[in-house]
């Protein structure tokens, strides 16, 4: 599966990896939601580690729509929050 | 998974879908409508062919029957020749059956072949239409990818977008480390120019050139020295010796301007 890191790239990250990162990302929804600052960023920071070690780089002239999409890495609680409300990403 | 990513990755993907207006791949809709036409076309076709068939088979058995019945004739003929009418009675009344028959099947045949003009232009029909879609689909097709492309262009560049900010900081970066790297150049100027720090370059003075330089400083000081000397012991007619002297001294100063010059070149 594809995974862009937002302000980073795409990584090709094999099927069989997604039981672990499924786990970061499901912890990372739930700090969001509660609003830990902390533990978002400390989660967020793994989860990006993780894909860029498990996953193969996408060379930059590849065009391959993500099907995974993360915030960038110094992305805030926040502004997550403000890109998964629905005015967020591309207006309109 | 409801997790941050799936629902971003989402996102996206309904974005998109709200641009292309479509949930499905039209695409496969598409190809899928015209391959049941296609079926459709070959039904009739098959349809066609059936008619053309029995049609066939009718003006077999009617070739057949007027056979008979001009055999029936024949014989009719002979037997009256032979002066049995009754013979040839028979034959003309079995014939008479055989034409009835015979014009049953005309007004099958007829039927039939009204029937299978009318399904070879339905044939040709659909068939102008099935192709007519298929151009229509293949138009949508390309439509539909490159709306496609456009759109992973634009999650592309959402993507480069983000990362131009870090190209940015990149070069900032780079003009810092140009900026640093080029004032250090500058101090080192200064310092090498105010003697803290030892150039190994070889373009400032060595020892042998102070040396000289020192040498060539005291012989101009000695050429002074007998300069002044002359003009003091010249007495009256010093002034003149003094303007004379000057135009010497001119040249005097310009030649040892000149010896001290390759120390400025060598500088």
């Amino acid at each position: 599966m594809i995974v862009r890191i937002m302000g980073e790239g795409q990584w090709e990250v094999a099927d069989s990896r997604f039981p672990e990162l499924n786990k970061l990302d499901d912890e990372l929804l739930e700090e969001m939601e509660g609003g830990d600052e902390e533990g978002f960023r400390r989660t967020l920071g793994a989860l990006l580690d993780a894909i860029r070690q498990l996953g193969e780089p996408l060379p930059d002239d590849a065009l391959e729509p993500s099907e995974l999409i993360l915030p960038a890495p110094d992305a805030t609680l926040e502004e997550v929050r403000e890109l998964l409300s629905d005015n967020g990403l591309i207006p309109g | 998974m409801s997790g941050v990513m799936k629902r971003m990755g989402m996102i996206f993907r309904a974005k998109a879908n709200k641009a292309l207006d479509r949930a499905e791949d039209p695409r496969e809709t598409l190809d899928y409508s015209y391959q049941k036409q296609l079926e459709l076309l070959q039904k009739v076709r098959r349809g066609v062919a059936d008619v053309a068939t029995s049609r066939k088979r009718l003006e077999l058995q009617l070739n057949q029957l007027q056979g008979q019945s001009a055999k029936l004739e024949d014989q009719g003929r002979k037997a009256l020749a032979l002066g049995r009418e009754d013979l040839a009675r028979e034959a003309l009344s079995r014939r008479a059956a055989l034409q009835q028959q015979v014009s049953d099947l005309e007004v099958q045949h007829q039927t039939l072949q009204g029937e299978e003009e009318k399904l070879t232009l339905a044939a040709q029909r659909l068939q102008a239409k099935v192709d007519a879609f298929r151009t229509k689909k293949e138009t949508i097709k390309a439509t539909y990818t490159a709306a496609q492309a456009q759109t992973r262009i634009a999650e592309s560049f959402s993507g480069i977008s983000e990362e131009m900010s870090d190209v940015g900081v990149a070069i900032q970066r780079a003009e810092d480390k140009t900026a640093q790297l080029q004032a250090r150049a500058g101090a080192i100027d200064e310092l090498l120019a105010s003697g803290a720090l030892d150039d190994h370059s070889g373009l400032a003075k060595d020892d042998i050139q102070a040396e000289l330089d020192r040498l060539s400083g005291g012989t101009d000081v000695e050429l002074e020295l007998q300069r002044m000397k002359a003009e003091l012991a010249g007495g009256p007619s010093a002034s003149q010796q003094a303007i004379e002297g000057g135009t010497q001294d001119q040249a005097q100063s310009q030649s040892s301007q000149q010896s001290s010059h390759p120390r400025f070149d060598k500088q």
